[in-house]
């Protein structure tokens, strides 16, 4: 890094309150042109929101933003659009059944006397943009018919068509084989020599150590390590996002662990895109043990939890619960046999939204207040009150809706009706994503307690902090492959470099 | 009062605990049975001969019907489904039933010369087996080849409307007195029958009123048909079988309708092909006023069984007081578009209170 890159634009003294947290606090970024500037951070810790003010999604509560010198605010989007400022959001934001050149151009459409789009002119942009990008792909074909990695840049086609000379990227890669990959970091290198300047944000430590040439440390919202790429190596990045003084994680509860309770071996789920989503993973759970599953998005982690809970028929493997295999081939069976999963998706998967608190918790159990046909509706309710005391879920009423509750409470619910089903096994998918802290730290308490009560607990996380602190056993997984086993107090950085194994560790020590 | 106050999802019963809602809530909460006095009570004063128990009957006897489809419909709608097949199920039953009536089952292609009597019971178990048949149909297309319901109940509803017409070439079934020797005779009761003085139609419709609504609310079976129409996914992954739910409440609007359609051939003595023609849109709109929301989770058979009726008394009435036909349709179409504007506003006005109150 020789010769400096120009400062293109730069956030002093930036804070963003949303409605109970702080999600930026008084963050100082510079932003370089013609260079990739790398965002890390857990989740959580601000980088969507650093960047969806860069881009004009949202607004800076305090603070101001310069652009090429000038103090700027973007309204909006659009007016962040048309002053250079592209985004590619983690989520495609595409349309399968429209064709390349119309997804480029769709809400800037390239027209003829403001009414009749004019398709020529669009194709012979979009094919000049694919060139650009040393992409071989017809502007005609629809985009449905394309693979992921391809969808990923025409999405960032469709920024450049809008003369973005600063490009956001936000976990690029997440969705994308080794191969697309390299396309990617190709295309990001061109861009990068034609004075494009780059965000690029990802879980993936070795990707942004080999691809950027300034990196920034987001941790709660601030800015924790700023600074070249050069000589920056894992260690030092795990320092930055966690931190020296953790955040308030129970004590363990002293206690013996018992028996193998959970055994799963040899579990295959065959992914859509080719090879497995699952790759033969074996895995087991002893009663009392709190086992944390760490791993990167898209490692297959939730999925292997999903096999377990029989939402893949076309999986394969076998699973023991005390040594006795499980062949309940339905939901309902293998919560009878003691399985519970606490769904990642609370909304879409863990809650009847429209149903009231008292409906949600007995969902699992209803048989157990019924006699013949007839639901007792008075036991369900005395079952719904003990729980609701039992979970500290905050309430009016249980007869109210779930959906009027806060998204802390809302998980407690969930949790409840796990438990209701006397479960021996607890699978947690994320168990704290999207609640405050105060909520976390009650849940984790719970699990503490649940534990130490004998229950074998197998969660799911990305955040490292939260499977160190919490977990009696660290198993990491990535590509669908236990890559790594780790017990409680193990080092941060051995955890990550498991997690993302095609990097080179030399490089990293 | 609490069966009737279906339209709103305040419960307010258990454990006596109630939550403030305030007096508008109230009545916007017990709308369909407000409109249904408003209803009554404007026909009694504007229709001369409205109050008379003759006229009272035929009311019923007209309401006992689509309250049938529309108690059906209410499950289907509930667990997130629609069924468009009812009419012509009730028009297939009702030729079933009049087939049999009049010629039983003839074993001719055995070579017996001998043709198959049976006897009302018989008759009636055949025809309903036929409508539970369909709605098993309707529940596979929908569970296991993964057809939209829209489409797989419009498939079915003109392959039972077909079916009806080819049973007869086309023509009208007359004259099911029935024959006492096969015990046949006393099929003319359901439809023309009464019992305490009220028609048999109108029995029936109680009875299968009282035994659903049991079942909605008392039943764990109940419980999953709302959890399924309030969020599949999440009720699957809470163990709840979600394709035998969806069969289930197939096969019983199938067995809904094909009640009616014996009730109508009885009444009528005669079996018509085109018996229940557009009966599927008179049983939604019940539905719909009752409270029933058309995305899922939500709706109550008592609220279905005064929105039966609100519907039934408004045609009545109407016809009554001479009010062209076509005018009727207008009013019909006016009333449901209000009923679920209302529907609308309770909710968001409901979400508010009970905001407030968990801010409490």
């Amino acid at each position: 890094m020789t010769e400096p890159h120009p400062i293109g634009l730069s956030i002093r003294n930036g804070s963003k309150i949303y409605p109970g947290t702080q999600a930026l606090k008084n963050v100082d970024f510079d932003l370089r042109m013609g260079a990739v500037n790398v965002l890390v951070g857990e989740n959580g810790a601000g980088k969507s929101t650093l960047m969806k003010v860069i881009a004009g999604v949202e607004q800076l509560n305090g603070g101001t933003i310069e652009l090429d010198g000038k103090q700027v605010v973007f309204a909006d989007k659009a007016d962040a659009t048309r002053n250079g400022v592209g985004i590619v959001f983690q989520e495609l934001n595409l349309f399968p059944n429209l064709t390349v050149a119309e997804n480029i151009f769709v809400g800037h459409e390239k027209t003829l006397g403001g009414i009749h789009i004019d398709g020529q002119a669009q194709r012979t942009a979009a094919a000049a943009l694919m060139k650009r990008l040393e992409q071989n792909i017809d502007p005609d074909t629809p985009l449905g018919n394309l693979r992921i990695g391809q969808q990923q840049i025409v999405e960032i086609a469709k920024a450049l068509a809008e003369d973005a000379r600063i490009l956001i990227l936000d976990e690029p890669t997440s969705a994308l084989s080794a191969t697309e990959v390299e396309v990617l970091f190709r295309v990001i290198n061109d861009l990068k020599k034609q004075g494009v300047g780059i965000v690029y944000i990802s879980h993936r430590l070795e990707e942004l150590i080999r691809i950027g040439d300034y990196i920034t440390v987001l941790r709660d919202g601030v800015i924790t390590g700023s600074r070249s790429m050069q000589g920056v190596d894992i260690p030092w990045i795990v320092a930055n996002m966690i931190g020296s003084a953790s955040k308030e994680f129970p004590k363990t509860v002293e206690h013996d662990l018992g028996g193998e309770v959970f055994r799963v071996e040899d579990i295959c789920l065959p992914s859509p895109a080719g090879g497995y989503a699952v790759n033969h993973m074996s895995l087991s759970v002893r009663e009392g043990e709190i086992v944390g599953l760490y791993g990167l998005m898209g490692a297959g982690r939730s999925e292997l939890l999903e096999c377990i809970m029989a939402q893949h028929p076309n999986s394969s493997g076998r699973l023991f619960i005390s040594g006795k295999p499980v062949k309940e081939k339905s939901v309902s069976g293998r919560i009878r046999r003691g399985l519970a999963l606490i769904p990642e998706d609370r909304k879409r998967d863990g809650l009847v939204q429209i149903m009231t608190i008292r409906e949600n918790l007995t969902l699992s159990s209803l048989y157990d207040f019924t006699r013949g046909f007839h639901l007792s509706l008075k036991a369900e309710a005395a079952k719904a009150a003990e729980f609701v005391k039992r979970m500290a879920i905050k309430i009016a009423s249980p007869e109210h809706p779930v959906s009027s509750l806060s998204g802390g409470n809302q998980q407690k619910v969930v949790i409840g009706k796990a438990l209701m089903t006397k479960p021996r096994i607890l699978l947690m998918d994320e168990p704290s994503r999207g609640i405050d802290i105060g909520a976390k730290a009650e849940i984790f308490r719970t699990m503490r307690h649940l534990a130490a009560d004998g229950l074998g607990i197998l969660f799911v996380t990305s955040d490292l902090e939260e499977v160190l602190a919490l977990s009696d056993r660290i198993l990491v997984m990535a590509n669908g492959k236990l890559t790594g086993q780790f017990p409680a107090g193990a080092n941060a950085a051995d955890v990550v470099s498991a997690a993302t194994p095609n990097l080179n560790r030399v490089e990293t020590l | 009062m609490s069966s009737i106050d279906a339209a709103g999802n305040v419960k307010t019963v258990i454990g006596g605990h109630r939550s403030r809602t305030s007096a508008l809530l109230l009545l916007l909460h017990m709308r369909t049975f407000v409109a249904l006095i408003l209803v009554f009570a404007f026909f009694a004063f504007a229709a001369p001969n409205f109050l008379t128990t003759g006229n009272m009957l035929i009311v019923s006897k007209h309401v006992a019907q689509n309250a049938l489809l529309a108690i059906g419909m209410t499950f289907v709608i509930v667990a997130g489904g629609i069924d468009l097949s009812v009419g012509s199920i009730v028009g297939l039953c009702a030729m079933v039933a009049g087939y049999l009536v009049l010629y039983g089952i003839d074993l001719g292609f055995l070579g017996i010369g001998y043709s198959l009597q049976f006897n009302t019971i018989e008759i009636c178990l055949i025809a309903l087996v036929v409508g539970v048949f369909i709605g098993w149909i309707n529940g596979l297309l929908i569970t296991k080849l993964n057809v939209a319901p829209f489409i797989a109940t419009l498939g079915t509803l003109y392959v039972a409307r077909g079916a009806a017409l080819l049973f007869s070439d086309g023509r009208t079934f007359p004259n099911l007195a029935g024959n006492p020797d096969y015990g046949s005779d006393t099929f003319r009761i359901i439809g023309s029958g009464t019992f305490l003085g009220l028609p048999v139609s109108v029995w029936i419709m109680v009875v299968v009123a009282l035994i659903a609504a049991y079942f909605a609310s008392r039943t764990p079976l109940g419980r999953h048909i709302y959890a399924v129409g309030g969020n599949e996914r999440g009720a699957a992954l809470s163990g709840v079988n979600v394709d035998r739910i969806k069969l289930f409440v197939y096969m019983f609007s199938g067995l809904c309708a094909a009640l009616v359609g014996l009730i109508i051939s009885s009444q009528l003595q005669a079996s018509h092909p085109a018996t229940g023609e557009t009966f599927e849109l008179n049983a939604i709109a019940a539905a719909v006023l009752g409270g029933t929301s058309m995305s899922g989770g939500r709706g109550r058979v008592g609220g279905t069984i005064v929105g039966a009726f609100v519907i039934g008394i408004l045609a009545d009435g109407l016809i009554m007081m001479g009010v062209s036909s076509f005018w009727q349709t207008v009013i019909k179409g006016l009333v449901i578009i209000a009923a679920v504007v209302v529907d609308q506003v309770q909710q968001k006005l409901q979400a508010r209170v009970v905001l407030q109150q968990n801010a409490n």
